[in-house]
């Protein structure tokens, strides 16, 4: 049985982190880029935890739920935002949201 | 005596009570009351005055009422003197005379001019009551000043009441213009006047009539020369020639008849033309002193009285022959003060104010009777429609054309005794006047009251009875020459009276002698021209001509005047084609004479075009110069202004914009990349990311 080494770890969380860049960087759809944040937070996430188990320190580990709580009041006051643009523009299509544009 | 201040007080209070309330609530009959019953109560208080100034030992009375302009420290001649004025009155026999003409004669015309005046409007009638009441008040302050100051107060109101009364009915332009001709030509005489009131106060340190009269009674008589007194005189003298119409000021009179017929009874006959007689006679002491000046007022006196004369000669309207004599007489009253006999002058003053008015309030019926014509070529035969004018009328003529014993054969015989003593030519002139001044009266009369009645002809009397449709806005039907009515005809009948007995107050010496009776009015008025020193009592007494000469001179202007009212009959009488055939055969003289030896013409082509033509260059000069300066100045500021703006607009504005377009240009590319796309700034990030990674690695791993 193949051993789940750090290595393994590393290469999920690069893929995660990769799969959550590109989501950010080519989708329009303002909820799925919300989406591909989480995917890039929980990259991390998985990184924190593997090496914490590896190295044998707490820290990690706690670290990790720090994340957890600010990627949850992030998608709550981030939800709250898109609500509200929402409500003004009918759309949520990131191209629509330049109005802070020169 | 001590309430004589009442006396021009309470034609001031009628004239307030009337003109502030009078003109909007009062009806006719009682604005007309009041007025009346202010001069009825100011003549009471007079004649009461008059008593009690007759039975006192000591003939002056000064009231001080109220202190009026403090001392003011002002420069004279000799140091700095105190300027100050009190509310004073004097009651002395000049003025007490002159108290007693104008409520007299004021009260009569108040009067008179109730009746005369019934066609006015309502307001129009209580404004007119106003200005005479007013002018009542103005002219006893005139006369009962104690100072020139008090006296010029009055001097100016009674000017003001002569323009507001000349202009009463002001929307015709004739008589606007001729009060304001009449005020500015007072101005002229006034403006002298004033600088006389000056001198004398800066060379006697008082305006004060005792104390510049005691004053100047010790200084010498200007025999040789022309000093400061004889410069006083002459400058009051050209305030006198204004407001009693003398040689050169005369030409506001005869157009002040436009003015209603009573007041040119009161002011233009009885009254305010004679405040300049009655000035000269109270500064008598210093004329005393200025014989140069005595002269010039004499000769401007007789030759003012023959001009006037022979001007009324040809007049047709019977207001403007009455203006004439009316100027005649007055230069009559100056060659009198000018020859000494200032109780001469005073005395034909008095006999002058009751003829004259009595003349113009007679005029005033007739005119009233003919439905306001006054052209005497369109009258006649009057004494049959209005017996009363036509007798009393008559008698005034008589009076003076000076046939005795009517009252102006009296002073007008003593002026003449004075100046035959004084003046031979000046005595000649004067009765050459005498002789027209008759000529002219029974011309008047003669044309006004005998011959055939040659106006316009009138509705029957029962024709329009039954039909009021007449009555209606545009007045009264006419029925025809009438008498008037009550109330003017009574004034008439007692200065009718006051012409005949007069006069008798001034019985010559040479009669006086012969039925034992004094020179009442000369010894009462005496104490007025002294300066009230001891040994100059008797220095005016002086007709020194004897009995005979004094005889032969009466006798010959009664002669003259006989021949005058007798060239009157048979001209304009007996051969009525033969003063037609006058005027042809002297169509030149006529012309001339009818033209008023076009003084008017010629004030007009030098004062008044001068003074136009002086505005009219002031004019220019102003638009011009001043006009151009403020101009110029206002463009070259317009012109810096702009220059100004040129620099700040493209300068310092430049400069400004220049930095703004400068960030603004600079910015283009940093602007560029601002999409306002975040995923645009999430691939800049992570090519940031990128390279910060492959330079660590680069610099941990490979070198």
């Amino acid at each position: 049985m193949l051993e789940i080494t750090p290595a393994h770890y590393t290469i999920l969380s690069a893929a995660l982190f990769s799969i959550g860049v590109i989501g950010v960087l080519v989708r329009r759809n303002i909820i799925i880029v919300f989406m591909a944040i989480e995917l890039m937070l929980n990259a991390v996430n998985i990184n924190l935890v593997a090496y914490a188990q590896q190295l044998q320190n707490l820290i990690g580990q706690v670290f990790v739920v720090f994340v957890i709580a600010v990627a949850a009041a992030e998608a709550a006051v981030g939800l709250g935002i898109l609500l509200a643009f929402y409500r003004n523009k009918e759309t949520v299509n990131i191209d629509e949201m330049n109005v802070m544009r020169w | 005596m001590d309430l004589i201040w009442l006396i021009p007080l309470l034609p001031g209070l009628g004239a307030a009570v009337n003109g502030l309330l009078g003109i909007r609530y009062f009806s006719k009959p009682v604005a007309a009351g009041i007025a009346c019953a202010a001069m009825g109560g100011s003549l009471l208080l007079s004649l009461f005055a008059f008593a009690q100034l007759l039975g006192a030992e000591h003939r002056e009375h000064i009231v001080t009422i109220a202190n009026w302009i403090p001392p003011i420290p002002l420069e004279t001649v000799s140091g700095v003197g105190q300027f100050e004025v009190p509310w004073a009155f004097r009651l002395d026999p000049l003025s007490g005379m002159m108290i007693l003409i104008v409520t007299g004669i004021g009260f009569l015309i108040h009067l008179y001019s109730s009746s005369y005046m019934d066609h006015e409007p309502r307001g129009g009638y209580v404004r007119f009551f106003t200005y005479l009441n007013l002018f009542c008040f103005f002219m006893l302050m005139l006369v009962l000043g104690s100072s020139f100051l008090v006296m010029f107060v009055g001097w100016e109101g009674v000017g003001l009441c002569s323009y507001l009364l000349i202009g009463f009915w002001y929307h015709k332009k004739s008589a606007a213009d001729a009060g304001k001709k009449a005020f500015i030509v007072n101005r002229i005489g006034d403006f002298g006047f004033v600088l006389g009131v000056f001198l004398v106060f800066f060379t006697f340190g008082t305006l004060d009539f005792r104390e510049v009269a005691e004053a100047a009674a010790h200084m010498p008589v200007e025999a040789g020369g022309f000093g400061v007194i004889s410069l006083i005189c002459l400058l009051l003298f050209v305030g006198a020639t204004g407001k009693s119409a003398q040689i050169p000021l005369y030409v506001w009179l005869p157009d002040a008849m436009e003015g209603p017929t009573p007041v040119s009874a009161l002011i233009h006959a009885a009254t305010m033309v004679t405040a300049g007689v009655y000035m000269v006679a109270r500064n008598a002491v210093l004329f005393e002193h200025a014989p140069n000046v005595m002269f010039i007022v004499a000769v401007v006196g007789a030759v003012t009285a023959l001009v006037a004369a022979t001007i009324g000669l040809v007049q047709t309207d019977i207001k403007k022959v009455l203006a004439y004599s009316t100027v005649s007489q007055l230069g009559y009253m100056f060659l009198a003060t000018g020859v000494g006999a200032f109780s001469a002058a005073a005395f034909h003053l008095m006999t002058h104010a009751f003829f004259k008015a009595l003349l113009f309030l007679g005029s005033g019926s007739v005119i009233h009777a003919m439905n306001d014509e006054q052209d005497m070529q369109k009258m006649g035969n009057m004494r049959r429609y209005m017996p009363v004018t036509f007798i009393t009328m008559f008698v005034g003529s008589i009076a003076i054309a000076g046939i005795p014993p009517f009252s102006g054969f009296f002073s007008k015989d003593e002026i003449l005794a004075y100046t035959f003593q004084e003046n031979k030519v000046l005595w000649g002139l004067a009765v050459i006047t005498a002789g027209m001044t008759a000529f002219y009266m029974f011309r008047l009369i003669f044309m006004t009251f005998f011959g055939e009645y040659r106006g316009p002809s009138w509705e029957k009397a029962d024709d329009s009875h039954g039909d009021h449709g007449h009555d209606d806005n545009h007045g009264h039907a006419w029925h025809g020459p009438h008498e008037s009515p009550r109330l003017m005809t009574t004034p008439l009948w007692v200065l009718a009276v006051g012409a005949i007995v007069a006069g008798f107050v001034g019985i010559p010496a040479a009669i006086g002698d012969f039925i034992g009776v004094g020179n009442a009015i000369h010894h009462f008025l005496e104490p007025s021209f002294t300066a009230g020193l001891a040994g100059h009592g008797d220095e005016h007494a002086g007709l020194h001509l004897s009995h005979a000469v004094e005889w032969a001179l009466m006798a010959f202007s009664v002669l003259v005047a006989a021949c005058g009212i007798g060239l009157a009959y048979v001209n304009y009488v007996r051969r009525p084609e033969r003063a037609a055939q006058w005027k042809t055969n002297w169509a030149g003289a006529h012309r001339v004479l009818t033209n008023k030896y076009y003084v008017d013409e010629l004030y007009d082509a030098t004062a008044v075009k001068g003074t136009m033509a002086s505005g009219r260059g002031l004019w220019t000069f102003d638009k011009g110069v001043v006009d151009g300066a403020v101009n110029g100045a206002g463009w070259l500021t317009r012109a810096a202004a702009w220059v100004s703006h040129v620099l700040d607009k493209y300068i310092v504005d430049g400069l400004v914009n220049l930095v703004g377009w400068i960030f603004a240009e600079g910015s283009y590319v940093f602007r560029r990349g601002q999409t306002g796309l975040i995923q645009n700034y999430a691939v800049a990030t992570l090519f940031g990311v990128f390279v910060f990674v492959t330079v660590y690695v680069v610099a941990r791993y490979v070198g």
